[in-house]
């Protein structure tokens, strides 16, 4: 790309492929750079894999149910759990705030496109390719059981013989340089392609947050892939980097991990902010109260969340100064999401509140993760940690946090941006009937499981020691799994009637505040038809009723054409898509120690990388100020 | 860079992505290095790094290294003055000279695990080879840049519009020489100190 | 709404069976301490419990408030427009200061009593009175041993009541952690790594600990047990393994053919016997060591109670009790002396550290008898 010389309009064929061009067609899907189709690849691969997660949480619930039970023996628990918490945080949770990001960020900043389309698409296959990769242990000789921070030195090949501690040492690797291309580019898109008018302190709070997780990405990413290097490294080649044996410190991949970890918390947990701060103001018909705090703690939490890691290693015997201090900036960083919490009341208060099932979401969100904020704060304290940590009682405190907080954030985001994305509403019936089987059916799973860790109940164990009182907690967390599943399904009904009988939904079916709802639904593929113009933080809004904004100068255009070139849509490529394939024998050569199917990998990267660069960004032109896109001019 | 599209800095899109790409590979190495120092001299068994250092070799080759990114200023300037010919000339020196330290990296390895130090042997061994490697993989990457720029330059010639695709190119290749000095200070240097 | 509410209903459901604390109460339960750290720890924690419940019900009441009183109350009025308020300077200030309030009001006591429970304890001046215990972590087992007093033994730690314990942790494959939430909150055992945890159990007693890292395989079975007991049974303990090496083996004949049968079968490849053939050296310092088995309440890592039957099912069938445990099968399905040689060695194994027959039950009482 560095090299390639951008002339307007790249020749059809000018690569060592013909230039694809589809119009529509599965074809279209692996050749597409397009935010929008993008986005909704990594919407629905992250659900794909949340059901298979889905699927091993609950033969986990089934097996502890009651003690000394045999749905699963020990090595399929491992598995199990493991496979659990990889496909959670990395192939879920992550790529789903990722996948909003990839939709909405440009829509919400008035751009065509993010600033590097074809990498956007290079990003998403990489993460399709890393968890099909990690999935495919399963029926390879057995899955990742370490736990879903592998701690050093139960990874190494002498503690682990099988494959699967490969499979995630190879597949977060390759996952994780995913995850950080996509992270350049929605820092550049963001810094570089905002709507005119649009200053930072306009910038919508989901993109704001996504800002703000990119950078966190860049930096917590990196630790970990050189982490994973090292035990790759240590697995394929020999070297010692955690061999206690020569000498090798094994506690270094736990500093590793968390400098990546506790990041990689606040990763997931800002865009689920960012929705929050998109769906309140919304359904309040008010802006979002303290917009400027709001922004600033969460650049504060992005800062802090790399000086907290250790309050995950507080067990691991730091001594009382380093416990102290990791505790002490735990302890701040609670307060910016204090704060946080008190502004999304305060959106609130005053406002109209229309309860859509998305509200309902984001109010169950405030009020679990307020919990699961909580608990948190109880776990920076140092001592209780010592009684805490690796039980139960963190298991319920980051469900909270994640699946309580992130998730439901998300599953709000989900029926605020359905309408938007397929242009059809989503059933309010059925999403509220789904929504009161799955808040109390995860407060029920979730809420015992403190009482069983304080109880004395480890985290990772297959079964528990009968009579101490650990059966009830079980019991009842087993029977929240039922009721929960009976709402993840009425969900997935609920997106499948959607799609298929959804009621049209218009522009702007939710009386929105931001550009997203500007254009239509869903919206053409170069977004606006005009550049939009901004003039305010409520950019859509401060159009439909400059009335109610006091004060405020009105606007004379919420847009203005293109300029006279039109509007230039980049072209579609193989590229990315071979490039992002390259990694199956990357990681598969890698594994098998198939040095050849490993070479033949870095030269399919080696001759993309120049053929992506030659191919140039290539695409066509809108005419200046058009309205439908023109068919068949996409090459 | 793309016509048609409103940009609300005037940094390139892709100078901005060069300088965020480096931020992050700032903690790669950052990494890296950490791991080096965590584990320095934790080796059970030799060769330690005072046996096998070879400080006035690798101050040439440190030389060497610094020289290229001054070549890159001048080949960069060459090119906005749209003088193709030092253009061209400045861009393989910085090649070539990126080469001669890899010749030099290439025989250092071989004579250390001559001398007993390999990957598998120690501690010191791990963490050093992975270290100057991982750059070595960098400063190739590199020279293969910037003779895939030189080759492009024949084929269509670079002007002075072309600036900020060099301009990108040199920024990396100045961070893996600061990234190099720093390698060469807390892996060589601070042994003899 | 209703939901909402029945879910704040739950946790104050919940909040008043903690303050009833005997709910909680159990051999391995934090909620239920029974010595200074584990008390320190419990007491932090109510702390923070109940102020947790001001800052509940500040932000749930006013957010239940908040939804309540300004809910669009039908169709029209959802498409009223309230006023664009953006927000409110003091009071951001207002709540910047009060959850700075609060985090000082949990930092403070966090701080004293990080320094008061977490201070290592310098081993080579150890206080009189204070035990030292080395505890190694092997997959899935404890190894303790007690420098001092010259004594090993595996998987039950025998300490005395009310004097300073201070346990020196070490692992010798992967990650453990030592954790007997009665006494204390745990502290991991990582390879290339001292650590360690000191503790006092105020009174004699059995408390439960399970190693609560994850080391694969049998993990959850990875148990053990703190038996503490008042000084003269402490004593009487260390004295029957300080004399171990030179204990009669029972003249009860199949007591003797057990003997036997433990070299026959293997058994003491790994295991260590001390008194075993008196002055053979025998085992493994790598596997449990059975000295004084007898003595034990427990059997796997503390996954069974030391009776005959269970010793004997464990010895039949390890893998059934315990799986994935590296105890090896030592008899086929249908071995048809397998009931007789498993009865010797229980007899055995179950003599270790008792004089004679006649007296094996009153010495077990004697020993374990404040439990």
């Amino acid at each position: 790309m560095a090299v390639s010389k951008v002339t307007v309009a790249a020749p059809a064929g000018s690569g060592v492929f013909t230039r694809p061009n589809w119009d529509a067609g599965w074809l279209s899907w692996l050749t597409t750079v397009d935010h929008k189709r993008l986005g909704l690849l990594y919407i629905f691969t992250s659900f794909l894999f949340m059901s298979a997660a889905s699927i091993e949480a609950f033969l986990i619930r089934l097996q502890l149910a009651v003690p000394n039970n045999t749905v699963l023996n020990p090595d399929a628990y491992n598995q199990m759990f493991t496979m659990h918490g990889v496909t959670m945080v990395f192939l879920a949770i992550m790529p789903l705030g990722i996948g909003f990001a990839n939709y909405f960020v440009p829509l919400q900043i008035g751009a065509r496109d993010l600033a590097f389309p074809r990498l956007n698409a290079f990003g998403y296959w990489i993460y399709a390719v890393g968890g099909l990769f990690v999935y495919s242990s399963f029926f390879l000789g057995g899955a990742p059981d370490a736990g879903w921070f592998a701690y050093s030195p139960l990874t190494s090949l002498s503690n682990n013989p099988g494959n699967g501690t490969d499979f995630y040492m190879i597949g977060l690797f390759v996952g994780g340089i995913g995850t950080l291309v996509t992270a350049m580019n929605l820092i550049v898109t963001i810094i570089s392609m905002r709507a005119p008018g649009m200053t930072m302190m306009r910038v919508p709070v989901f993109t704001w947050m996504m800002l703000v997780t990119a950078f966190m990405i860049i930096f917590a990413f990196p630790p970990l892939t050189i982490a994973l290097f090292q035990v790759i490294m240590d697995r394929t080649f020999g070297t010692l980097f955690y061999v206690p044996q020569a000498g090798a410190m094994p506690i270094l991949w736990q500093h590793l991990f968390w400098i990546f970890g506790h990041p990689e918390v606040y990763i997931i947990v800002l865009p689920a902010f960012g929705v929050i701060s998109e769906v309140i103001p919304t359904f309040s018909r008010k802006p979002l109260f303290g917009y400027p705090v709001i922004i600033l703690s969460g650049i504060f939490i992005g800062f802090m969340g790399f000086a907290v890691w250790s309050h995950h290693m507080f067990t691991t015997g730091l001594g009382p100064v380093v416990n102290t201090a990791f505790a002490l900036t735990s302890f701040v960083i609670g307060i910016p999401t204090g704060i946080k919490i008190f502004n999304w009341v305060g959106t609130i208060w005053g406002g109209k509140v229309v309860f859509t099932t998305s509200m309902l979401y984001a109010i169950s969100f405030l009020i679990t993760f307020t919990i699961g904020g909580i608990t948190g704060i109880m776990l920076a304290v140092p001592p209780f940690d010592a009684q805490a940590q690796d039980s139960y009682f963190v298991v319920a405190h980051f469900h909270y946090v994640m699946g309580g907080g992130a998730l439901m954030a998300f599953f709000a985001g989900v029926y605020y941006w359905f309408p938007k994305m397929s242009g059809k509403m989503m059933d309010e019936r059925i999403g509220k009937l789904g929504f009161w089987f799955l808040v109390p059916g995860l407060h029920l799973i979730f809420f015992p499981q403190h009482i069983a860790g304080l109880m004395g109940m480890p985290r990772r164990t297959q079964t528990y020691v009968a009579g101490i009182g650990l059966e009830l907690p079980n019991l009842l967390s087993t029977a929240g799994t039922f009721v929960m599943m009976i709402g993840l399904i009425l969900l997935a009904v609920n997106l499948v009637h959607g799609l298929l009988r959804g009621k049209p939904a218009g522009n702007d079916p939710w009386d929105g505040r931001t550009l997203e709802w500007a254009t239509t639904s869903p919206p053409p593929h170069h977004d606006f038809d005009r550049q939009p113009v901004v003039n305010d933080r409520d950019a859509h809004w401060v159009q439909k009723y400059p009335e109610s904004v006091h004060g405020h100068r009105v606007p004379e255009s919420a847009s203005e054409p293109y300029d006279a070139n039109g509007i230039h849509m980049p072209g579609q490529s193989w590229y990315p898509f071979i490039m992002g394939i390259a990694f199956l024998p990357f990681s598969y050569g890698l594994l098998y120690h198939n040095f050849w199917v490993l070479g033949l990998s870095i030269l399919i990267f080696f001759v993309g990388t120049f053929g992506w660069a030659f191919e140039g960004v290539g695409g066509h032109h809108l005419p200046a100020g058009g309205h439908a896109h023109p068919k068949g001019a996409r090459s | 860079m793309e016509s048609g599209h409103y940009r609300s800095t005037k940094l390139p899109d892709i100078k901005l992505m060069m300088w965020i790409f480096l931020a992050s590979d700032t903690m790669f190495f950052g990494t890296l290095i950490g791991t080096y120092l965590v584990y320095k001299g934790r080796s059970l068994v030799g060769p330690y790094p005072v046996e096998v250092l070879d400080i006035p070799l690798t101050t040439v080759s440190t030389f060497v290294l610094l020289m290229s990114s001054f070549l890159m200023v001048l080949a960069l300037h060459a090119l906005r003055q749209d003088d193709t010919f030092r253009f061209r000339l400045w861009t393989f020196g910085v090649a070539f000279f990126g080469s001669i330290f890899l010749g030099f990296q290439v025989y250092e390895f071989a004579h250390f695990v001559d001398l007993g130090l390999t990957l598998q042997g120690n501690l010191f061994g791990t963490t050093f080879f992975v270290l100057t490697g991982t750059h070595g993989v960098h400063v190739t990457i590199g020279v293969i840049w910037l003779l895939s720029i030189l080759v492009h330059s024949f084929v269509k010639p670079w002007t002075s519009k072309d600036e900020v695709y060099l301009e990108v190119a040199g920024l990396y290749w100045h961070f893996v020489d600061v990234v190099w000095i720093v390698i060469f200070t807390v892996v060589y240097l601070v042994e003899f100190a | 709404m209703q939901a909402r509410r029945w879910r704040l209903g739950g946790l104050l459901l919940a909040a008043t069976l903690l303050l009833a604390g005997c709910e909680f109460a159990g051999p391995q339960s934090a909620l239920d301490p029974q010595g200074p750290v584990a008390q320190a720890q419990k007491d932090i924690f109510l702390w923070t419990f109940w102020l947790s419940w001001p800052v509940m019900i500040g932000v749930f009441g006013t957010l239940i408030f908040a939804i309540v009183r300004f809910r669009a109350k039908n169709a029209s009025d959802a498409k009223a427009i309230p006023t664009q308020t953006h927000g409110n300077t003091t009071l951001e200030i207002t709540m910047t200061v009060v959850a700075t309030v609060i985090v000082v009001l949990v930092a403070v006591p966090t701080v004293r009593t990080i320094f008061a429970t977490e201070q290592r304890v310098d081993v080579t001046a150890l206080e009189p009175g204070d035990v030292l215990v080395k505890a190694t972590g092997y997959q899935w087992w404890f190894k303790f041993e007690y420098p001092e007093l010259g004594i090993t033994t595996a998987n039950e730690l025998i300490i005395p009541a009310g004097r300073r314990v201070v346990v020196e942790l070490d692992s010798a494959d992967v990650l453990h952690s030592f954790w007997v939430p009665n006494l204390a909150g745990k502290r991991d055992m990582i390879p290339n790594n001292r650590n360690q945890v000191w503790f006092v159990a105020d009174q004699p007693g059995t408390y439960y600990g399970q190693c609560a890292e994850l080391c694969l395989g049998a993990h959850a079975y990875m148990r053990f047990r703190v038996i503490a007991e008042d000084d003269a049974g402490f004593d009487a303990w260390v004295a029957a393994f300080q004399g171990a090496a030179d204990q009669v083996v029972q003249a009860d004949p199949l007591v003797q053919r057990g003997q036997q049968l433990v070299a026959q079968k293997g058994c003491i490849g790994c295991h260590t016997i001390d008194g075993y053939y008196a002055n053979v050296p025998v085992g493994n310092p790598d596997f449990p060591n059975l000295t004084n088995f007898g003595l034990r309440t427990t059997v796997g890592a503390a996954v069974l109670d030391n009776t005959p039957e269970n010793l004997a099912a464990w010895l039949r069938d390890p893998q059934a009790v315990k799986p994935t445990n590296r105890m090896p099968t030592l008899w086929v399905v249908d071995d048809p002396n397998a009931d007789e040689e498993i009865d010797a060695i229980v007899a055995y194994l179950l003599s270790l550290g008792v004089p004679d027959a006649a007296s094996a039950a009153l010495a077990q009482g004697g020993l374990h008898g404040g439990q």
